[in-house]
This record gives C-alpha cells, sequence and structure tokens, in this order.
C-alpha cells in the first residue's frame, strides 16, 4: 500500500525531458533509445520491430483502417490502426508506397497482420521504455 | 517485396523470436537480468507452443 502511494507520487518530468526521444522512439522503432545514448538495446529494437514488420509484409498482411459498426467491428479496426499507426515510419512508409492488401482467409495473411499489428504494439513498450529512461527512473 | 509462405510453426517461433527480444530489451535493470528474462519469455512461449499444439492434437483425436 505504501509502495502504491509512493509510485502514484512521483511528479511527472517536464515534456522537454522525454517528448523528443519518445517521438523519435515512435517514428524510428529503437530511435528513443539512440537518442539517450542506449546504442545496443536501441539496434535490438530496431532489428525486432522492423523485421516483425517486414515479415508481417511479407506474408501479405491486412492493414486495419478506421471502421464504424457494431462495438467488436469498431473495437478490432481502431485498436488494429492504432496497432499499425505505432509502427511509424515503417507504416506511413508502407502506406506511402501503395501496400493495399485485402483481408483474404488463409493462416499465412493471418499471420501476417498479427505481425503488422504486433510490431506497433512491440514499438510502443519501447516508447514507455524510452519514458521511463528519460524520466529517470530506469537505467 | 518477395511473398512469404510459413508453416504456423515457423511463424509462431519467429513471433516469439521477436517479442521475446522487445520484451527483454524493455525490461530490468541490468544486461544480466534482460538476457535471462528475454530467454524466460521465449522459453516460456515454446512451452506454450508445444503444448497447446499437442493439446489441439489429441483434442482432434
Amino acid at each position: 500500500m505504501a509502495k502504491k502511494e509512493k509510485r502514484e507520487k512521483r511528479p511527472m518530468p517536464p515534456v522537454g525531458a522525454w517528448g523528443p526521444a519518445v517521438a523519435l522512439g515512435w517514428f524510428i522503432p529503437g530511435g528513443g533509445h539512440f537518442l539517450l545514448g542506449k546504442r545496443v538495446r536501441a539496434a535490438l529494437l530496431f532489428f525486432a520491430v522492423t523485421c516483425m514488420f517486414l515479415l508481417g509484409l511479407m506474408m501479405r498482411g491486412a492493414m486495419f483502417t478506421p471502421q464504424s459498426g457494431d462495438i467488436l467491428t469498431i473495437a478490432i479496426n481502431y485498436g488494429g490502426f492504432l496497432g499499425n499507426l505505432a509502427s511509424g515510419s515503417l507504416y506511413l512508409l508502407t502506406n506511402w508506397l501503395g501496400y493495399n492488401q485485402p483481408d483474404v482467409a488463409g493462416h499465412v495473411h493471418d499471420y501476417g497482420t498479427k505481425f503488422l499489428v504486433t510490431a506497433g504494439l512491440l514499438n510502443i513498450l519501447a516508447m514507455v521504455d524510452v519514458f521511463e529512461i528519460a524520466a529517470g527512473r530506469k537505467s | 517485396m518477395p511473398r512469404m509462405i510459413l508453416s504456423h510453426f515457423e511463424a509462431a517461433l519467429l513471433f516469439a523470436l521477436f517479442t521475446s527480444i522487445v520484451l527483454g530489451v524493455v525490461t530490468h535493470n541490468t544486461d544480466r537480468e534482460r538476457l535471462r528474462y528475454g530467454l524466460y519469455v521465449f522459453g516460456c512461449f515454446l512451452a506454450t507452443l508445444f503444448g497447446l499444439s499437442w493439446l489441439m492434437y489429441f483434442g482432434h483425436g
């Protein structure tokens, strides 16, 4: 209980301390760690997230787009879209180059779609780590 | 972009590998702890993969 209260009282660091690193971490996976001088971790994150995303593309996974409808459709499509968007430049570049794979049946396409979303979700974890390092909460 | 056709096992193995790398990197405070946690997570993924595979095999009869 005391530990929980202590954790809640930690002041929010100024945006200038963590904002640029988190933004760079979103745009280029591992970029935030690189900016903070964590080169090996940056390289590992860049390798893992980029490989995950590229494998998703090579398996012809589908990208999510926001769609309205019933609550499940909204949750899946908006959630998937946010997951795709979290890959940063990888997603933007892919869209810009015209990648447009329809959602078709088959386990390979299905894995591809999951790889594309998971790459973004892993990048969100990396961004949270960058925030904690920049805020001095972690080494 | 070349097209890639993977089996369930290959795709799940690659998924486990890259996810374990990221989970290992973003947790804990020392490199040794990160490496151990990454290997632990990868082991958990593999155990789950094989466990669920056998479960489905026996479930289908």
